[in-house]
């Protein structure tokens, strides 16, 4: 079920500089668990997409299913939403995509949802830089069908029913940078200062920005024993690096020590101003983004912040080499070749 | 010995090895004899494999334009050592056998009845040609010269078509005149020539092409405006998206940025196929999938989301024999119960049956339409003998006047004139096809959030079972409505002759048709309809019910478009009986009309 907030806005809100306030980002009230992490990161995309003064309706927002699918209901009302089927969200959204270039594109999934029945999709979608800011919404687990291990399970993690998995984990950060994703960052709901940033960043990057949120099911899986709980996760939370967003290079205030702080520009004209916490790190190596991710899983550490990002990959549609139009705004006239062309075309075939 | 004779009436097979390039030296035969005015229908008979196994390629030429395949062999040109043996026996009696005998022919291969015509083709070959792929490749056109004389087939014509198919590759050509005049010159000095079985210049075909199906289908998509293809390979549908592709890329640039009014993705499954083009066609592009029987099976689920959350949706099933991988490079109809109800739940599409390329071009256009005015699955279903061989057919025509039907789409300024709340699957016209918003149309209405789970008017998420069972018997009306939008079936005669009937669809239809007329010779009067799409309507359960007995002709076992009509319009099955054909290869006009024969004698004898 879902509930429709009521629509009266206090006069006195805050507005961004389009003039929205906080509440236009809003979606129905959730029906998620109270304390599932999925609702956190449904609050940082609000809090985001108010930030950055985007347009609800040019975002499209897409999911396959699971709880954390549901989630495009309680955010970004005035958006569309597509809550399609089981792993396949990364194909509706490779179609939507194709269709209008101009629209931002948000995927929803969960580690169920893409890890396992989804693997194949997602894995492809990154191949083909599919430019969608990807969520993935991770918590170990199958919370909507109550609590089975999922693929991301770290070996050991033991569920709430007390069984420890068995079975190798997925490290989907790691599986995005092998797959050639142009955009990979973890994060964590608890964190929004992290997150919240990041999202920006991955909204304002051109092509497949992975952001695997650890996303604790305070229902099934925040158990002690469970490595993907709140807990654990607060006690073994690595980070790349400190990193504000900032939306216009002008704005730049916070000075950093030389050689301790990145800038990176980021196509629409903002900035990520990454604050190394570590020296010999370095967002644009992806043989060293793989290394430090496969080091921090050996370790039990869950590594967050942005791990790499290429922003001169060319996207799908680059690729493809489609028309800057959007392909469902071209005309009859500008897609039929004309009857005079079809009898060329028959003489062809005598 | 008795010779078989006929003007422009025969069957000549091609049995050849696959990969060694006769195909086009195949068509090259099949396309001269359509160039001197009589109608031909070749079929190819290919293995699933690349290179090495048996092919064969079968042309029938008929003076009264039957198009259907038709049973028994006149000529067999036989390269395939292979399949000799076979080969042989297929000969009619007093038929002809034209073999390579560069070796002599092992003595068992010998059979009373036929005649052997032994031509030294690769010898030939090696006596004036000297490169050794070459030899293989122009082998092929040596024949294509023996039957030019046996069959009196006009040089000239040949000779054209030959620089034609080397246009940009002009040294070519003389090789293979030179081929072709050794076949010839052989058949001159060693046999009596032509034979009795010959072709003769008649004015019959008109402005008709030889295309195949597939390519009529891509061009049809280019046509209707669709911007995005996505797919998977999959024979036989592979050469429709490809052919998409080809045009495509000559006819859908930007004149001013060159870059592509289109785009096709190869996808990693079909389950991706079908989300892609589910996904463009809710954003407002026109979209499409092609595939064969395994890809239905997996694009089930998605197609039980197109047909709730109301997605308008074109997929091209181009049917192969089935079940599972089943014969994948033979012909069935065998798709039918599976995609009339594809996926779990209550779900029933629109399908569209073409018969000849040019109704493969204009329901593949036909398609978008009807999927976006009803905002759901359209599928059309075609298969691979329509797909894969070059069939005879009235040339493609595009009506200049003809304007996209997108349904009903609430543009920005309808959006903001609305006084009322948009209600996503509100059923404001009373005919069940609600009105649906494109994704930024506006800023503040028409948002809404599409979904698989049971949704109220408004897709909201609910579990009230009066809201649910609303909801899905408004698609019923929809279905209804559907009834009158979708191509009529054809009907043979202006009223009913006869107390019998015969119904068919799809590639059944030109045996069908000659199997009508083969059965008046016996003095049997059958009234015919052609079913061109699903859901039926009335005109079709009027002519089930004023028929005794109605023969229900098509390429499966199980009689699933019998059982379609059996369960749609609650028929009694006793009236329809069943003319079943699914050994893969197409069905013929004496199949059918022998069994049509039996049946009505075992009626009489009752
Ligand atoms: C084809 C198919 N199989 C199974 C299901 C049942 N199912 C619904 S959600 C889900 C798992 C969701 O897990 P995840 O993506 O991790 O989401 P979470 O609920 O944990 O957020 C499953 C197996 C389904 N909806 N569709
Ligand atoms: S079951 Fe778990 S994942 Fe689902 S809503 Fe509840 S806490 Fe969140
Ligand atoms: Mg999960």
């Amino acid at each position: 079920m879902s509930f429709i907030r009521p629509t009266f806005r206090h006069p006195d809100l805050p507005t961004n500089k389009i003039g929205y306030s906080r509440q236009d980002y809003e979606g129905a009230l959730s029906t998620l668990c109270a304390g599932c992490g999925h609702d956190s990161v449904s609050g940082a995309i609000i809090q985001a997409c108010f930030d950055m003064a985007i347009e609800p309706h040019r975002v499209a927002k897409l999911s396959g299913i699971g709880c954390s699918s549901k989630t495009p209901a309680y955010f970004l009302n005035n958006s569309h939403g597509f809550n399609s089927v089981h792993g396949r969200m990364p194909s509706v959204a490779t179609g939507a995509n194709l269709a209008n270039r101009d629209l931002m594109y948000l995927g929803i999934s969960g580690d169920g949802d893409s890890a396992s029945i989804g693997m194949g999709q997602f894995v492809h979608a990154i191949r083909r830089n599919l430019n969608i800011t990807y969520i993935l919404m991770n918590n170990g687990c199958y919370g909507l069908t109550k609590g089975q291990d999922s693929a991301t399970a770290d070996v050991g993690s033991v569920n709430k029913s007390g069984h420890a998995n068995q079975f190798s984990a997925i490290d989907m950060a790691g599986l995005a940078l092998e797959m050639g994703a142009t955009f990979v960052a973890r994060s964590f709901s608890g964190d929004k200062h992290q997150l919240i940033p990041l999202i920006k960043a991955a909204m304002s990057h051109p092509g497949f920005a992975l952001i695997d949120v650890v996303s604790p099911c305070v229902t099934f899986n925040n158990n002690p024993g469970s490595t993907k709980s709140y807990d654990y996760t607060r006690d073994h939370i690595e980070t790349t690096a400190a990193m504000d967003y900032v939306p216009y290079q002008s704005e730049i205030t916070a000075a950093y020590d030389e050689g301790n702080s990145v800038d990176v520009a980021l196509h629409d004209g903002s900035f990520i101003q990454l604050h190394k916490l570590s020296p010999n790190w370095n967002p644009f190596d992806r043989h060293l983004a793989m290394n430090r991710v496969f080091e921090a899983k050996v370790k039990g550490e869950v590594l967050t912040g942005l791990i790499f990002i290429d922003q001169n990959h060319p996207d799908l549609h680059a690729m493809l080499d489609t028309v800057a139009t959007p392909l469902n705004q071209l005309e009859q006239r500008n897609l039929v070749p004309g009857a005079g062309v079809l009898e060329g075309i028959n003489a062809g075939w005598r | 010995m008795h010779k078989l004779s006929g003007l422009n009436d025969f069957v000549v097979r091609f049995a050849n090895v696959n990969g060694t390039g006769s195909a086009s030296a195949n068509t090259m035969f099949a396309k001269a004899i359509f160039r001197m005015g009589i109608p031909v229908s070749p079929k190819n008979i290919f293995p699933s494999n690349i290179q090495g196994l048996p092919t064969w390629y079968e042309v029938r030429v008929n003076d009264r334009g039957y198009l259907g395949r038709r049973d028994g062999i006149d000529v067999m040109v036989s390269v395939n050592p292979q399949s000799m043996k076979k080969d042989i026996a297929a000969v009619k009696a007093g038929g002809y056998f034209l073999y390579d005998n560069t070796k002599a022919l092992p003595n068992e291969l010998h059979r009373d009845g036929i005649h052997y015509l032994g031509v030294p083709m690769m010898g030939l070959c090696m006596e004036q040609f000297t490169d050794p792929r070459q030899r293989q490749l122009l082998k092929n056109m040596v024949y294509v010269g023996a039957l030019t004389a046996l069959l009196d087939i006009e040089v000239e014509v040949i000779q054209q078509i030959i620089r034609e198919q080397f246009k940009g590759k002009e040294k070519l050509v003389n090789p293979n005149f030179e081929a072709l005049q050794l076949g010839m010159q052989y058949v001159q000095e060693h046999f009596e020539y032509p034979l009795d079985l010959k072709v003769e210049r008649r004015d019959l075909v008109g402005d008709r092409i030889l295309i195949d199906g597939n390519t009529a289908s891509g061009l049809g998509a280019l046509y209707a405006g669709a911007t995005v293809a996505a797919w998977y390979p999959i024979t036989p549908s592979t050469s429709l998206v490809q052919a998409f592709e080809k045009y495509a890329n000559k006819l859908r640039i930007d004149p001013v940025s060159g870059k592509k009014n289109f785009a096709v993705v190869q996808m990693e499954d079909e389950l991706a196929a079908i989300g892609v083009v589910l996904g463009a066609s809710w954003n407002g592009a026109r979209a499409f999938t092609a595939t064969s029987g395994p890809g239905i099976s997996l694009m089930g689920e998605f197609l039980g989301l197109a047909y709730f959350a109301e997605i308008p949706t074109v997929l091209i099933d181009v049917q192969r024999g089935g079940p599972s991988t089943g014969m994948p490079t033979r012909t069935q109809q065998s798709d039918i119960l599976a995609a009339a109800y594809a996926s779990h739940g209550d779900t029933r599409h629109v399908l569209l049956f073409p018969s000849t390329p040019k109704e493969c071009f204009d329901f593949t256009a036909d398609a978008f339409d009807l999927a976006e005015r009803l905002q759901t699955p359209v599928l059309m279903m075609t298969d691979l003998e329509l797909g894969m061989n070059d069939t005879m057919s009235e040339p493609l025509t595009w009506d200049e006047n003809r304007q996209y039907d997108r349904g009903k789409v609430l543009s920005e300024s309808a959006l903001e004139e609305m006084t009322t709340r948009f209600g996503r699957y509100k059923d404001v016209d009373g005919d069940g096809i609600p009105y649906r918003t494109i994704p930024g149309a506006h800023p503040t209405k028409g948002a809404y959030f599409t979904r698989g789970t049971s949704h109220d008017e408004y897709a909201g998420y609910t579990e009230d079972a009066t809201v649910y069972q609303a909801s899905v018997e408004r698609l019923l009306l929809k279905w209804e409505t559907a009834k009158s939008i979708v191509p009529a079936p054809e009907q043979y005669q202006t009223s009913y002759q006869s107390n019998l009937g015969i119904l068919f669809f799809g590639t059944t239809t030109q045996p069908a048709l000659e199997a009508i007329d083969l059965l008046r010779e016996e003095g049997i009067e059958l009234d015919a309809m052609r079913v061109k799409a699903f859901p039926f309507t009335e005109s079709v359960r009027h002519f089930l019910e004023n028929h005794d007995q109605v023969f229900v002709v098509e390429q499966n076992r199980d009689a699933q478009f019998r059982s379609l009509l059996v369960n749609e319009l609650e028929i009694n099955p006793k009236q329809l009986t069943k003319i079943l054909n699914y050994d893969g290869f197409p069905i013929t006009a004496d199949f059918i009309s022998t069994s049509i024969l039996e049946r009505v004698h075992a009626l009489k004898a009752v």
